[in-house]
């Protein structure tokens, strides 16, 4: 093994480390019986039992989901028709100003995002006199605008890389443009379709400075319950409850990583 | 073509009404002045909240630190993210893959749950503390929590993986042989690297610096965790501004302020990840 | 006979770019008409036209007597096999071939019927349930074929049809195509860039060039009377000797050539007239190379010494340098086996060719 390549060993190593070492830290600590989170005060599985009897875990847990569910579902039918139309349209009016408007959620700084859409609701509810409750409705939408950005990048790349004369060649076969859509390019996008309704149901569940915009008093989501936990230290449940989601996370993407390789080779 | 136009209308008006508008209301209330009352501000039109952003030093350096905390944390994060993304492009195959999904494993689980896990880790009592003091190399616990440091390390932490994965895009459609090829020439190793790979890498370093400096510079959810009192970012000046002090008109003449200073990268970001598209079709 | 095919005035512009000017091409039933040229001359944008996937800036199409210049794709009695093939990856090989069918609401049975039929004419009956990826490039190519035909189409365009496979394979393929027309009957008009394909699948060529037809005639006219420098030097090698007109009868056109050093004489009626700069044009295959100097029997002959030469196995290709420093190619086949050399550098040469083999090219 020559010098260079020891070099960059030893920093993967290290960035390895300082990437899992905190997460790994959390997990040992979520089996710790001691109330004070960083005392070993040996194994225990009890803080796992005061999550599940948590309600108001349980409640923003539950309202969070709904919200992912809702706002990846909208956010993948939308995304989808954005980035067909950016792949497949070439020319329409205010196309300029539409690609602009589909990536800018993306980059744009969350509180500016939250800012903006609450001001909206605001002004909405003084003109019109909805939203009446700010909550699942607000934060649904405010979600499904970022994350309809990240499906139709998916998805545009998705078709830019796509032979374009398979739907030709299913036009020139007799198929009518709409047929078209639904037998040729849907099927062949729909495994960037799920992959975008993934990252937009996580990147949902995932939000805390947007949702703490656009929510109304008595609408939590779990990240905003978690937030308002861990603002006053480290807790031991929340210790547990963030075991649970790296180990879900960890055997999903682990599973995912595994039929994909196995397709490829 | 009925269908079509369908598909456009949908998301371009969803965008136009959720996206667009904000920013024209947000535009409107920087210009009004705070009132208590409901809404707390007045339909008048008036400077003030800009006028007072530039007056109040507060304000100016709070968006100078942000700035330089967003750089610094963006040049770190490509030091130590370049060599890991060019020891993960140059790994055998099936290695490759595995790094690969260890470094965007993190993006899926909880963004917030990963800077908690650094309370743990800095806190007087913390991890890192028990296991120095253990060590007998300190005697007394190292404040590292509610620091500029801690935020520092956060920022490092949690924006790491957007910085990697444009680096490896770029290094892994490389041609090994053009390294090669240079060295066969008489390029040095290291003359190989600056006059072949790192011109090659560039566009993955751009991408790859603007995907942490963007988000880094309006953080919120870092600096209220693991930062002090007196480390202030604008991010949650905004928040508190808005929140707290319910100066609605200051709180969006700060983003305003903001979204002026992220116009460029914005838009160089933009640039490239279209051009980037362009380059996969 | 009525055109079955009438492409009239046709152009086709893209912002500023002119990518079709303003053709007229005229193709009968039953056809295998190809469309020669280089990439971005204007032959893909033509059939894509045809196709219906382009509308034409100008000019109008008719297909069987039916203007169809204005018709969508799936409207049209015609059907294509895409260069890359496009077989549906997500489909079975039968699904892919029924598609067209389906899509004409044509009865169950009916489909079974001319599915198996196609099957057997392509010989994929053995995988009629397979996936394009558990398929090799000539069968993806096979099942692109049948899908195209099943439709039974008036017309099918096949775009680079043979570019994707491999040499050997694209051979093999190239009578198989022919075998198929030929059965069928049904017109296919073909484009490609590869010179030797169009010579020997088709009964007509058009060289295209810059968005317009440089010359549209069988194989062997254009390879023997080629109109002009570029449809020469498009199909094949050739020598071309810069000169003046200095006689011109019925049927024959004398051109004195300060680079061959003599007056050359090119057979035909050409449209030229005396004093005119022109190129008389020879093929290196009808160029004969000597160590001796032949008899006079009213050939052109010239002398010459050996440049460089090459061996190709069954050809031998030298290059002469006559006296005015002009290179002379010349291909002779190698009809003895012999190891020993028949000709080596600086050797001195004589090169002759019976004027009939001379052509004289416009512009």
């Amino acid at each position: 093994m020559n010098r260079q390549s020891r070099f960059i060993v030893s920093i993967l190593a290290f960035g390895y480390a300082f990437l899992y070492v905190p997460l790994v830290l959390v997990v040992v600590y979520s089996f710790n019986d001691s109330r004070i989170a960083t005392v070993w005060g040996g194994f225990s599985v009890r803080w796992y039992g005061e999550l599940f009897r948590n309600e108001q875990i349980l409640d923003a847990a539950f309202l969070s989901v709904r919200i992912a569910l809702t706002s990846a579902t909208i956010a993948t039918v939308l995304g989808t028709m954005a980035g067909l139309a950016l792949a497949r349209f070439r020319r329409f009016k205010g196309r300029t100003l539409f690609s602009g408007m589909i990536t800018s959620p993306m980059v744009m700084p969350e509180v500016i995002t939250g800012l903006s859409l609450l001001l909206l609701f605001v002004a909405l509810q003084q003109t019109t006199g909805w939203p009446g409750q700010r909550g699942f409705g607000t934060i649904t939408i405010a979600h499904t605008t970022f994350a309809m950005a990240y499906v139709a990048v998916i998805v545009q790349s998705r078709l830019m890389s796509m032979d374009e004369s398979l739907e030709e060649a299913a036009m020139d076969l007799g198929g009518h443009p709409l047929r078209v859509v639904f037998d040729i390019t849907l099927p062949l996008i729909a495994p960037a379709m799920a992959a975008g309704w993934l990252l937009a149901f996580t990147l949902s569940l995932d939000d805390l400075v947007i949702a703490s915009f656009v929510s109304g008093p008595g609408s939590n989501t779990l990240p905003m319950y978690i937030f308002s936990k861990v603002k006053l230290g480290v807790s031991p449940d929340i210790n547990a409850l963030a075991t649970l989601i790296i180990g879900f996370v960890s055997i999903g993407v682990f599973a995912a990583w595994l039929i994909t390789r196995r397709k490829t080779s | 073509m009925n269908w079509r136009r369908i598909a456009i209308a949908a998301p371009y008006l969803w965008l136009l009404v959720f996206f667009l508008a904000p920013f024209a209301i947000v535009l409107k209330i920087s210009l009004a002045d705070p009132v208590f009352g409901q809404p707390p501000y007045t339909q008048s039109v008036s400077l003030d909240s800009f006028a007072f952003l530039f007056t109040d030093k507060i304000y100016v350096i709070t968006y100078l630190r942000s700035v330089l905390m967003a750089a610094s944390a963006t040049f770190l994060c490509l030091l130590l993210g370049f060599p890991m993304a060019y020891g993960i492009a140059r790994s055998r195959p099936a290695t490759r893959s595995l790094l690969l999904m260890l470094i965007i494993l993190p993006f899926w689980t909880s963004f917030l749950l990963r800077v908690y896990a650094w309370m743990g880790l800095l806190n007087n009592y913390g991890t890192i503390n028990t296991f120095l003091l253990w060590a007998g190399v300190i005697d007394q616990p190292i404040p590292f929590m509610y620091t500029d440091f801690a935020v520092f390390v956060g920022l490092v932490y949690s924006y790491l993986p957007f910085m990697i994965l444009p680096l490896y895009a770029s290094l892994e459609r490389m041609d090994l042989d053009l390294v090669e090829a240079a060295q066969d020439l008489g390029a040095s190793r290291s003359r190989a690297f600056w006059d072949v790979t790192w011109p090659l890498a560039r566009p993955g370093v751009v991408a790859g610096c603007l995907l942490v400096f963007i988000p880094a510079i309006g953080e919120y959810v870092i600096p209220y965790l693991l930062g002090g009192p007196e480390s202030l970012l604008i991010g949650r000046v905004l928040f508190d501004e808005f929140f707290v002090n319910l100066d609605w008109p200051l709180a969006s003449a700060v983003a305003i302020i903001l979204l002026l200073l992220l116009v460029i990268p914005i838009v160089l970001l933009q640039r490239y990840q279209a051009r980037d598209q362009e380059g996969v079709a | 006979m009525k055109n079955f095919i009438s492409i009239k005035g046709v152009g086709k512009h893209f912002g500023n770019f002119v990518a079709v000017d303003n053709v007229d091409l005229a193709i009968e039933k039953g056809e295998l008409f190809s469309i020669l040229g280089g990439s971005g001359c204007g032959k893909t944008t033509l059939l894509r036209m045809l196709a219906g996937f382009e509308v034409p800036t100008s000019g109008s199409i008719e297909i069987d007597g039916i203007d169809v210049t204005s018709q969508p794709p799936y409207e049209r009695p015609v059907n294509m096999m895409f260069q890359s093939y496009a077989v549906f990856p997500h489909m079975s090989v039968e699904k892919n071939i029924e598609y067209g069918l389906r899509r004409e609401k044509t009865a169950k049975k009916e489909i079974a019927k001319r599915v198996d039929e196609m099957l057997e004419l392509v010989q994929l009956d053995d995988f009629r349930s397979r996936k394009p990826d558990q398929l090799s490039g000539g069968q993806r190519q096979r099942v692109a074929l049948a899908r195209a035909l099943i439709k039974r189409p008036k017309v099918l365009l096949l775009d680079e049809p043979l570019a994707a496979l491999d040499k050997k394979l694209r051979e093999r393929t190239q009578f198989e195509l022919m075998n198929i027309q030929d059965e069928l009957g049904i017109t296919f008009v073909v484009v490609t860039h590869d010179q030797e394909e169009a010579m020997t699948l088709s009964s007509r060529i058009a060289v295209m060039n810059n968005g317009k037809f440089e010359q549209i005639g069988t194989p062997k006219e254009i390879y023997e009377f080629p109109h002009n420098r570029f449809v020469a030097e498009f199909i094949g090698t050739i020598n071309t000797f810069k000169g003046r007109v200095s006689a011109v009868n019925d049927e024959k056109t004398k051109v004195y050539s300060t680079e061959a050093g003599v007056t050359l004489t090119a057979l035909g009626k050409q449209l030229v007239e005396e004093g005119q700069q022109i190129e008389v044009a020879v093929r290196p295959e009808k160029i004969f190379v000597s160590k001796d100097k032949p008899e006079d029997n009213g050939d052109v002959c010239l002398e010459g010494i050996v440049d460089d030469f090459g061996y190709l196995g069954n050809r031998s290709l030298y290059r002469i340098r006559l006296k005015s420093g002009k290179i002379v190619q010349v291909s002779s086949q190698n009809r003895r086996r012999s190891v020993t050399r028949f000709l080596t550098w600086e050797d001195r040469v004589w090169i002759s060719w019976h004027p009939n083999s001379a052509v004289v090219l416009l512009d």
